[in-house]
């Protein structure tokens, strides 16, 4: 059985790139457009990894982060987060946050794909 | 060259020397050399203005018309000098200590500061002095057209009037020149005196020269001189007893109150030592001026045709002989006697005018504005100048309007009778502590009118001022009013008459007005002080003082100056005194030396009153009093000037505190604008990136989902591109680099096209228009104002939640400015948020609807170009915005 990603992620165009390119690989991809139920999405998909926005309308992806590091079940969960802000004070937020792993805006897909297989364990 | 040419250009010579030595004087005395300026000959000498051309002529004149009567001229002052000097040494003493400036001030100084009785004296001296001036010019002219008819080559007599003018002109300038170099009347005229003491002795060598000429000269010895002065009429001339003490007595009270004589004695005077020697030396000048009238009388009633003036003998006698030379020192010295008059005549009246007349007028009409002091002074040296100009220019006016007749030569007893008038308010202000300004100005006003009426009005003769049947019937037909006959008193001499009436009348209404009415505090203050002069004024200027008020001292002086330097100031002056502790001698010199270190904090008369209060060695003046409130003024202005200073200082700093934060603020924004730019830019650029990827790596892609992926990078590279345009766009109108094309075109027209361009058609939001009110024609850049239009159209389009939503937009022009307002039916904008709208990239609810969020911005831009402006409207339930335009097209500087 295939393992689940989330994407949280506002911008339709990049989340069908994202998606092309993890369901190419072999993986099964969820979507989740907004900040303020993003938890309840976590939550309803029970996602092995989780592709995170940092700017989200309704919550910031920081505070996202907070609440699924804060959280029984999904505590553990690996975060990838992929922001459009690219300066180092938004790398260490996301750090201290508990990001697994942090990407800037524009990636290359392939650097994704190898993050999203390194961070989850098959 | 003629004697006429030679007369006139020893005239100049003259002249010119009299500056020089005037110049001369005025600057030893400003470099503190100069100490023969202050010796009691010169002060003697400077006291013989009294003889006048009226003197230097006119003796003779009056000689040879009334006989020895003439002594009487010289007998009033020698008495005063001899018998009264003592009365002068208080003038002196008081006019010191009182800082006195002319004589209407120590009359009104010593009744209250009344400037009413100031006015009062000024006026009457200056109608007793005018006639006086003339005097002066009239026989500078005689004397003038006499050289004139003995010189042959002259065709035609000068005119006597450009001479008098000329004469005139040149007096003015000397006593502007050198009589308003400085305003304290403490400040003498050391210029002045000397060239009056100068010419007080060429007028005497002179006289002296043509007596002796005359005499051992024409002829020929004393005894024949007697004999012709025997067989003359001169020695059977009757002397009148009441006429000759009657003349005596006017000279003598003349000789006090004369402004010009209390000008040298009083204001002038140097060391009040000097009355010593005065008193035998002015009397012994005196006889030498009289020593030769009557020779020189006799002689020229002899020798001289009849008809030939008696005034002019003095002149007429050597020229006569051939003794050119002679008549031209005789010339000089009658020229000497008349400007040295008129120089002083006219400061001493131009003081009076301009300290109690011009500048209480002007007090009153500049208001406030004249408490600051710089300008007072200014303004008081003006007018003492113009009162110098004017004063000479009326004696040169009564010249011209006498025509320079010989009825000037009655004037000189006249002018004394008026002056006279001053008399009882002098002397009872000097000695009788009861007198009152109401008496003073009661018996002045009634001196003066009984010497008008009197006097001065029936000089001009018959019908001329008073009619005929005045002089017969007295006025209003009653008897006992005649002019020359009050109270029935017939058969007296007209002047005499005019003297008695006029000083018993006024000395009787000075003390009955002074017993009558009761003295206000500062009358009886002065009152004090003028009397008791002697009593409590030592060494003017100087302190005394004992050990216990240098106490008092020390806490005033900490109070002004700060404990460390009072206490520092007072422990240096005692252990100069060889005293221990803080407590120095209160010695003159360290009085002095305190006095002068206070008045660096306080102004020298806040600081004089200060000291004088707790010595006690003099009383505060009235005028210490006015100059503390000159002073306090002065200081207030200047802490009302502080004030405004230090409140636009902190006006500076909160304008520049604001503008920090602001550059702070901007700052943050710079920030914040740079991740927004930045963030907005990698947006698109990460799709892009990701499906060219796609397209490349991916070799099985459906053509559609090719078709699909190359669209979107399109669509975002054109995203990206429109994103750049906005900044560009922004950029050029924030720095006002805009170019506008303005043209004209209708407002309907305008949003039908914003209207197509926000892509309206066909969508779910209906826009709902008034095309009626929008019949409106605008002259600016069209393009721009629909750039705008589209701008919130396209923002309703977007974000509106109305269901349906619907766009109102309504047109209207109030005052002048069109005012469309766009409003729709949603949810509006949190009053929060309304405030950030048009910052740039502050989009609201993180919504992401196609625009960078700059698009506020730029209207807000555009429409400030244009001259108008947008803005949020609350209130109105949805999202409302309300754009304004002038209708007449004002643009911003582009």
């Amino acid at each position: 059985m295939s393992k689940r990603v989330l994407v949280i992620e506002d911008e339709p165009n990049i989340i069908e790139a994202v998606s092309f390119i993890l369901s190419r690989d072999g993986w099964e991809v969820k979507t989740h457009a907004n900040g303020h139920d993003a938890m309840e999405a976590v939550r309803a998909r029970a996602p092995d990894l989780i592709i995170l926005d940092v700017m989200l309308p309704g919550k910031s992806g920081f505070d996202i982060l907070q609440e699924i590091r804060a959280d029984a079940v999904y505590g553990h969960t690996p975060v990838l987060m992929l922001t459009a802000r690219g300066q180092t004070k938004d790398r260490e937020m996301a750090e201290r946050a508990g990001a697994s792993q942090y990407m800037t805006k524009p990636f290359s897909n392939a650097d994704v794909l190898a993050a999203v297989r390194a961070l989850v364990v098959p | 060259m003629t004697i006429l040419n030679v007369l006139i250009l020893v005239c100049i010579l003259y002249v010119v020397f009299l500056f020089a030595v005037a110049f001369a004087a005025d600057r030893a005395a400003l470099r503190g050399r100069g100490s023969w300026l202050r010796s009691p000959f010169i002060y003697t000498l400077s006291l013989s203005i009294y003889c006048t051309a009226w003197t230097f002529y006119g003796a003779v004149g009056f000689a040879a018309r009334s006989g020895l009567e003439f002594v009487t001229i010289y007998l009033g002052p020698t008495l005063i000098m001899i018998g009264w000097w003592w009365t002068l040494r208080k003038m002196v003493r008081v006019g010191r200590s009182q800082r006195i400036t002319s004589i209407a001030d120590l009359i009104s100084s010593r009744y209250g500061k009344s400037n009413l009785l100031a006015v009062i004296v000024t006026v009457l001296a200056v109608i007793g002095t005018t006639p006086y001036i003339a005097l002066q010019l009239q026989s500078v002219t005689l004397s003038f057209a006499a050289f004139a008819e003995t010189d042959p080559t002259a065709t035609t007599l000068p005119d006597m009037q450009s001479t008098a003018l000329w004469v005139a002109g040149g007096l003015a300038l000397f006593t502007i020149l050198f009589g308003t170099r400085n305003l304290d009347a403490n400040e003498r005229h050391h210029g002045v005196v000397m060239a009056i003491a100068l010419e007080a002795v060429v007028k005497l060598f002179a006289l002296l020269a043509v007596g002796i000429f005359v005499v051992w000269g024409l002829s020929g010895g004393v005894a024949t001189t007697l004999d012709r002065i025997d067989a003359s009429a001169i020695a059977r001339f009757e002397v009148s007893g009441s006429r000759w003490i009657g003349l005596t007595m006017l000279s003598a009270v003349a000789f006090l109150c004369l402004p010009r004589m209390f000008q040298v004695m009083v204001v002038e005077n140097e060391d009040e030592d000097h009355l010593r020697t005065a008193a035998w030396a002015f009397p012994t000048y005196l006889m030498l001026m009289s020593l030769f009238v009557v020779p020189i009388a006799a002689v020229g009633l002899e020798l001289m045709p009849t008809g030939a003036n008696p005034d002019l003998f003095v002149l007429t006698l050597p020229l006569m002989d051939g003794r050119d030379g002679l008549a031209i020192l005789s010339f000089l010295g009658g020229f000497s006697s008349a400007t040295s008059m008129v120089i002083v005549a006219a400061i001493a009246l131009s003081t009076m005018v301009s300290n109690h007349v011009v500048m209480p007028l002007w007090l009153h009409f500049s208001g406030g504005a004249a408490m600051v002091s710089g300008d007072v002074r200014h303004v008081a040296l003006l007018a003492r100048r113009l009162s110098i100009a004017g004063v000479v220019l009326l004696g040169y006016v009564y010249f011209r309007l006498s025509g320079g007749g010989t009825a000037l030569a009655a004037i000189g007893l006249i002018a004394f009778a008026g002056v006279a008038q001053f008399m009882p308010a002098l002397m009872g202000g000097l000695f009788w502590r009861g007198a009152t300004r109401t008496g003073a100005l009661a018996g002045l006003i009634v001196g003066a009118v009984v010497w008008i009426y009197c006097l001065f009005l029936p000089s001009f003769g018959p019908s001329v001022v008073l009619p005929q049947v005045v002089f017969d019937e007295g006025l209003f037909g009653l008897q006992w009013l005649r002019p020359r006959a009050l109270f029935g008193t017939e058969g007296m001499d007209p002047v005499v008459h005019a003297v008695l009436w006029s000083l018993l009348l006024n000395t009787s209404a000075f003390i009955l007005g002074s017993l009558l009415s009761f003295p206000q505090p500062v009358e009886r203050l002065q009152g004090a002080q003028f009397v008791n002069v002697f009593d409590h004024s030592g060494t003017p200027g100087g302190w005394t003082g004992g050990m216990a008020q240098s106490e008092d001292l020390l806490i005033m002086a900490q109070r002004i100056m700060g404990a460390t330097e009072a206490q520092a100031l007072f422990a240096e002056a005692a252990r100069r005194q060889g005293l221990a502790g803080y407590l120095p001698e209160p010695s003159p010199s360290f009085l002095q030396e305190l006095e002068r270190e206070l008045s660096g904090s306080v102004g020298a008369a806040t600081a004089h009153a200060m000291i004088s209060q707790i010595v006690g060695g003099a009383a505060v003046s009235v005028e210490d009093l006015m100059a503390v409130a000159d002073e306090t003024a002065q200081i207030m202005e200047y802490s009302s000037q502080l004030e405004a200073k230090s409140q636009e200082l902190a006006r500076t700093a909160r304008q520049l505190r604001q503008a920090n934060e602001k550059l702070t603020q901007l700052s943050v924004q710079k920030d914040g604008f740079l991740s927004q730019i930045s963030h907005e830019l990698r947006t698109p650029m990460t799709s892009i990136r990701a499906f060219s990827e796609i397209l490349r790596d991916t070799g099985d892609l459906t053509a559609e989902e090719q078709s699909k992926y190359a669209s979107v990078i399109h669509d975002e590279a054109v995203r990206l591109t429109r994103l750049l345009d906005d900044l560009l766009d922004l950029s050029v109108l924030e720095n006002g680099q805009v170019v506008l094309h303005v043209q004209r075109g209708s407002l309907a027209d305008l949003l039908d096209r914003a209207e197509r361009a926000a892509g309206v058609q066909g969508g779910a939001l209906r826009v709902v228009r008034d095309r009626v009110a929008e019949a409106v024609d605008l002259t600016t850049d069209l393009d721009r104002l629909v750039q705008v239009f589209i701008n919130l159209i396209a923002n309703a389009r977007k974000y509106c939640d109305g269901q349906p939503p619907i766009l109102t937009i309504r047109t209207a022009v109030i005052d002048g400015e069109l005012v469309i307002d766009f409003t729709d039916n949603g949810s509006g904008i949190a009053p929060a948020q309304q405030a950030v709208i048009f910052e740039k990239f502050s989009r609201i609810g993180q919504h992401k609807a196609g625009g960078a969020g700059l698009g506020l911005a730029i209207c807000r831009e555009i429409m400030a170009r244009l001259g108008g402006a947008v803005s949020y409207l609350p209130g109105q339930k949805g999202a409302a915005f309300r754009v304004t335009l002038p209708l007449s097209a004002r643009m911003a500087a582009q």
